[in-house]
């Protein structure tokens, strides 16, 4: 059925924290389910998950993402220390003249590079969780994919990587992506069609917007930009976008009724028929602008 | 003593009270742990008396002149990272882990690897003391690392200069460049918001606390917001035994301040959430004597 209409996939990020990146993604997902499209939204912010407070539907699905790590036989280990050599991570940690050799399962970030280099078969495997990635159904066209990370694990990029292949045949799908501009971010950013930025009229949100543009920039992403408590701070951020050429998709006033709604877990377009309005146009100019 | 505020949740407001606590300080060491996103330089505006290259990775890099395609790295890559393109083996630097595994297994030798040399650490001095900064460059890993290297540079700088306190601005999240900030420190300051967002990050920030045995202690931010969600934040706090240390109303004078270059203690201290900061920083004392 997919294979008849494009594809899209749109990445809603911010290299500041908490500029609105789960609000602008829920209300349009809302927004679009509400207009009977199709759409499935991933928490990519695996580290903290919060769109399953906004948007519920039934659990269909729900797995575990492992990672490999290595498991040393001290019987068979010579202490040549060629795996400590060999692990670029310093996940294994090794005294020769004392006979220790431990491994760091925190830090192992599953390269093998350790089993290529045991020359004894000293080093076998087995699986260490990094987290999970679940699937619920909305409704017959609409789903929420969520990725969450084990707590005190470092890296949630495999589980990213995992949420987003889970929504892969879906027709248009959206990201809530990971804040800044590290690993976490540019895997979500990747493999997206279309990268919407969500930032505040503020020093520190233009700050962290500049990094964000950078970044695509480098990537040679499209992307637009959504100024979200406009009418705090000041008008650096709109001398910016008018420097820098970049669209300006939406401007969300700031407001007590917005943030207490949020704050509640309830969406502004299932309160607020205007904004339910907004988020639809939204959508179109979205999808306008994925097409450049 | 090492005291990190943290947040879970982005924009609780974290940074703005960090920069206070500065303040009122009046003589600190203040490191910025959000190598992704520093901002406590753009309010203070350090003069760098120190810059570090930071080398964050490395990237693999085929030299095709050598190359014969065999296609024995792209077997032996985990990140999927190495695929053969318009029939020629390539590397995407995006996927690249930097793990060297493809360098060594080549038979050939026809992989390099490459330094990522642009990020930089930043140590200098600003109007309350001394400052540390990393600033992580565009797309580049490992911040869990060069946080580790800000807090050493801090600890380098404190025991020089004598501090009694080395303040973090910690990263959001909780994953590994929150866990190198918190790891073996004294205090972690959790700054939260009374949102259902809010509340939800806070209890994953404070298993990843409990989880480092770390002693925590809670703000919540923008506490008038709603009312009922700040109770329910203090009623959680109490049943975790973390006692909430500050209750910080929401006012303009925080993003005037901001605007301004200034901290909100410096630019409104008659402010009830000025007042109410000074709160934190006593609790900070305490810990001290």
């Amino acid at each position: 059925m997919t294979d008849k209409i494009q594809k899209i996939k749109i990445a809603v990020a911010s290299g500041k924290g908490g500029t609105g990146k789960t609000f602008v993604a829920t209300n349009l997902f809302y927004a679009m389910q509400h207009a009977n499209l199709p759409a499935t939204i991933v928490d990519c912010d695996a580290e903290e998950p919060n769109v399953h407070l906004f948007i519920s539907g039934s659990l269909e699905k729900s797995f575990e993402i492992t990672q490999k790590v290595p498991v040393i036989d001290e019987g068979m280990c010579t202490h040549c220390g060629r795996c400590h050599d060999y692990c670029t991570y310093n996940a294994i940690f090794h005294v020769p003249s004392m006979h220790v050799i431990k491994v760091m399962e925190d830090l192992c970030h599953g390269c093998g590079a350790c089993f290529v280099a045991c020359n004894d078969n000293a080093i076998s495997e087995k699986q260490s969780l990094l987290g999970t990635v679940s699937r619920y159904a909305v409704d017959a066209t609409h789903a929420l994919v969520e990725g969450r990370t084990k707590v005190g694990v470092y890296s949630s990029v495999k589980v990213i990587k995992s949420s987003i292949a889970e929504a892969d045949a879906d027709p248009f799908v959206l990201f809530d992506s990971p804040p800044g501009t590290s690993c976490p971010f540019i895997q979500t950013a990747n493999l997206a069609d279309f990268v919407v930025l969500v930032t505040e009229p503020t020093p520190f949100g233009l700050s962290d917007l500049k990094q964000s543009v950078e970044t695509l920039r480098e990537m040679n992403k499209p992307l637009g930009v959504i100024v979200n408590r406009a009418g705090i701070g000041n008008r650096d951020v709109y001398d910016y976008l008018g420097k820098m050429n970049l669209p300006l998709l939406m401007e969300i006033p700031f407001s007590r009724e917005i943030a207490l709604a949020y704050s509640k877990g309830k969406l502004i377009s299932a309160i607020d028929q205007l904004w339910l309005e907004k988020f639809q146009d939204l959508y179109k100019t979205l999808i306008q602008q994925s097409w450049k | 003593m090492e005291v990190a505020v943290i947040s879970g949740k982005g924009g609780t407001g974290k940074s703005s009270v960090v920069a206070s606590l500065a303040s009122i300080s009046k003589n600190i060491l203040l490191a910025d742990c959000d190598v992704d996103a520093a901002n406590q330089y753009l309010l203070f505006q350090p003069n760098h008396s120190e810059e570090e290259v930071f080398v964050s990775g490395q990237k693999a890099e085929i030299n095709y002149d050598v190359c014969t395609q065999c296609g024995k790295c792209i077997d032996y890559c985990e990140f999927g990272a190495i695929s053969e393109v318009n029939g020629r083996v390539e590397i995407s630097e995006i996927s690249c882990d930097g793990c060297r595994l493809c360098e060594r297994i080549c038979p050939v030798n026809a992989i390099s690897m490459l330094d990522n040399d642009k990020s930089r650490l930043y140590s200098g001095t600003f109007r309350y003391g001394h400052m540390v900064y990393g600033r992580l460059a565009p797309g580049e890993e490992n911040s869990g690392r060069l946080v580790s290297l800000v807090r050493e540079k801090a600890k380098e700088i404190a025991k020089e200069n004598k501090y009694e306190v080395i303040l973090y601005d910690g990263p959001p999240g909780i994953g590994c460049p929150v866990i190198s900030t918190i790891t073996g420190i004294d205090k972690v300051i959790i700054v939260t918001e009374p949102t259902l967002s809010g509340k939800h990050d806070l209890e994953r920030a404070l298993e990843t606390v409990f989880h480092f045995r770390i002693y925590a202690m809670v703000v919540i931010n923008k506490y008038d917001l709603n009312a009922e969600m700040t109770e329910e934040i203090k009623q959680y706090c109490a049943t975790m035994n973390v006692p909430v240390v500050a209750l910080l109303p929401y006012e303009p004078v925080v993003t005037e301040a901001m605007v301004n270059g200034k901290s909100y203690v410096e630019y409104a201290p008659e402010s009830i959430v000025s007042k109410n900061t000074l709160n934190i920083w006593k609790n900070i004392q305490n810990e001290i004597k």
